[in-house]
């Protein structure tokens, strides 16, 4: 079988100046992500992983490019990662720390143990974590970017999904909504080939996600998901455009998901020698290293720098919290509600 | 004072939360120039504009997953589903994202999801349904079911303020055709999870809600005339959390309970009330605890098929009288 296109089906403009500064910051988010995952194989490998395991190997470069080109900080704009977002979510200012106690379903963990992987939040940094049910943040992510119109904010939502994700009514019905309220959004649509094992030809009928969007009368750009620079300009244009009160945005990164579904997934449905392929011709950070050399962009002893470093931070994130305990049992019950109704006063506490 | 039907407490209490706070916003299908289907929001676009009354496509999902976006930010919004029906769309994003928010994620989300409700109107089986039953199994929501003028407006005005997202039901049967004397003036505030005593009584109690409340003290009523049995009525008025103590209280006073709803009967609330009386108040009954409520099946549109199917005021009357007599 060959190799799915993943040439741009419609041009970028280029204009993204990016600092040698930003060009290694991109760059340390990149390695990062794929390190964390390294490690979070490792730890659930040793079972300290509790739940499942899910890699964003191969779509790292889509993740770190688009988050990168929102305006970060406090009260700034707002993303909503999947699962196989990491690299987003550590562009916003997550940390290793938190996103290894998550797994571990540590006490400490930002969800105290009640959720999984990176289902988590901190709204002051921009980021919501998403639920399982997948479509479902397209509607949220449009109230919150609804937020931001309402109030007369310059401030802009981006939220991703995948190719298998727009099957759901959800993400029609938000994106919708988003078109004919023009909200300050940007939606990633992620075509990584694969939904847990289900190929695109068999979850819809269009060529590409782009398509989709059009028919809801959003602007929409389809891009090489595996070329940092394009999805990032890509990103760029549209979330600058979003901030200017032009509605919502679409852009489908065409990339590959390397892994399957989660860990256990042995990929037995992937015809030979497509992993293969990807990883040896299309690997995102593999195309942003040998373009940043060839172009001398940076200096290759800088790129040697952050590996050392990132290797640093994720032993001594994982050295901070691998031994910590579970929470405690009783924690189950407080926080339905803010004011605890008599519900918290079960009659079987008493037993 | 001016006497106000329902619908209209219920306008005040929207828009004086409007007027109080300008977080609060509404979003909707025809909520805006139209005001509504049943005119609930009726001249709210053109007092508060059409970026607080939100005119939505038909997407239920999306208008409940929109509004969690929006309290998450510290909005207040307020959602109509046209009719109550039309909420099974918006199930998942309800039950899997709004009601979890808080618990898994520390997600604020005040928001109000309201909508007309109930049989008694040749409704047929999509514009009649009761769906308390669904949401009373959903740690994390709220759920209000005003019977008389004041609540309605004192009940979503409360919703409004509460912190935690809040299903509102409001019976449109009630909507014109009761109406009360309500004061100019004054702030009407119903604390949620307070139930409310609409009949004092010695031998038996009845617990309901919403239109079958009424239904409930008319059958009070013609038993004191005619057996002279003295019933006791109580409105839990809340559902979720359930006011528990009220409960256990009218049961220790009467020592008997028929517990009357519109919803059909199996899984329905009257299942999980009567668990709790079994629990906290076994020892105080002096009967089987009955129940009063519409047959299990869809709710059918002619007039003879509904007025059998649902509840009337005869058949809590003849329950009543078994059960007084037991």
């Amino acid at each position: 079988m060959a190799l799915p296109a993943t040439r741009p089906t419609a041009s970028v403009p280029s204009g993204a100046v990016l600092s040698a500064d930003q060009l290694l910051e991109i760059y340390y988010y990149l390695r990062l992500t794929r390190t964390m995952e390294e490690r979070l194989v490792a730890l659930y490998r040793q079972t300290k992983v509790i739940g499942g395991l899910f890699r964003s190997l191969g779509q790292e470069g889509e993740s770190v490019a688009s988050a990168y080109a929102l305006e970060r900080g406090r009260h700034k704009d707002v993303l909503s990662p999947l699962i196989r977002n990491l690299g987003s979510l550590l562009v916003m200012g997550a940390q290793p720390v938190e996103i290894l106690r998550q797994y571990m379903a540590k006490a400490d963990s930002p969800t105290r143990g009640r959720e999984l992987n990176v289902h988590f939040n901190d709204l002051e940094k921009g980021y919501l974590g998403q639920i399982s049910h997948l479509g479902d943040m397209i509607p949220v992510m449009a109230g919150i970017a609804l937020s931001f119109k309402l109030r007369g904010e310059p401030r802009v939502g981006l939220v991703y999904i995948g190719d298998g994700g727009t099957s759901t009514g959800t993400f029609h019905e938000g994106l919708n909504l988003a078109a004919v309220q023009r909200l300050p959004l940007v939606v990633i649509g992620e075509y990584n080939h694969w939904a847990y094992s289900t190929p695109p030809e068999k979850q819809f009928a269009v060529k590409d996600l782009a398509e989709k969007a059009k028919g809801y009368g959003v602007p929409s750009v389809t891009v090489d998901g595996n070329d940092v620079f394009a999805v990032y300009e890509a990103t760029r244009v549209a979330v600058e455009r979003a901030r200017r009160g032009k509605g919502v945005h679409f852009i489908e990164v065409k990339t590959y998901r390397r892994k399957g579904h989660a860990e256990h997934d042995d990929q037995h449905y992937v015809p030979p020698g497509e992993l293969e392929q990807w990883a040896k011709a299309n690997d995102p950070i593999d195309r942003y290293v040998q373009r940043l050399l060839t172009a001398d962009m940076v200096a290759e002893a800088d790129l040697k720098d952050i590996d050392d470093r990132v290797r640093v931070e994720v032993d001594q994130a994982t050295d901070a919290c691998v031994d910590e305990p579970l929470p405690p049992a009783e924690t189950a019950l407080p926080g339905v509600y803010v004011d605890p109704p008599a519900a918290d006063k079960l009659w079987f506490k008493v037993l | 004072m001016a006497e106000v039907t329902f619908l209209e407490a219920l306008r005040q209490g929207l828009w004086e939360e409007m007027e109080r706070d300008e977080r609060v916003f509404i979003l909707g299908e025809d909520v805006g120039l139209y005001g509504g289907a049943f005119k609930v929001t009726d001249g709210f676009s053109k007092r508060f504009g059409e970026s607080r009354v939100i005119d939505t496509p038909i997407s239920e999902a999306a208008i409940v997953g929109a509004a969690a976006g929006a309290a998450h930010m510290g909005l207040r919004p307020v959602a109509e589903m046209q009719f109550i029906d039309f909420i099974s769309c918006a199930y998942d994003m309800l039950t899997n994202y709004v009601a979890t928010a808080r618990y898994r994620a520390g997600l604020s989300t005040p928001m109000v999801v309201r909508g007309p409700c109930g049989g008694y109107v040749r409704g047929g089986p999509f514009h009649s349904q009761n769906p308390e039953a669904a949401f009373l199994h959903t740690p994390g929501l709220k759920i209000v079911y005003p019977a008389t003028v004041r609540d309605a407006k004192g009940l979503i005005k409360a919703s409004i303020r509460d912190e935690d997202p809040v299903l509102y039901l409001e019976h449109k049967w009630l909507y014109r055709r009761i109406k009360e004397q309500l004061p100019e003036g004054e702030e009407i505030l119903t604390p949620i999870g307070q139930a409310r005593t609409a009949r004092e009584g010695k031998h038996l109690s009845i617990i309901s809600y919403g239109a079958t409340l009424w239904k409930s003290l008319e059958a009070a009523e013609q038993l004191e005339k005619a057996d002279g049995v003295s019933v006791e009525v109580l409105d839990l008025r809340t559902l979720l959390p359930m006011d528990d103590a009220a409960i256990v209280a009218t049961v220790k006073k009467t020592n008997k309970v028929l517990i009357v709803h519109e919803d059909t009967r199996t899984g329905g609330i009257a299942g999980e009330i009567a668990a709790r009386i079994n629990e906290q108040a076994f020892e105080w009954l002096d009967g089987p605890i009955m129940r009063v409520t519409a047959h299990d099946v869809p709710l059918p549109y002619a007039p003879t098929l509904e007025d059998f199917v649902l509840p009337q005021t005869e058949d809590i009357v003849k329950a009543a009288r078994w059960l007084a007599a037991y």
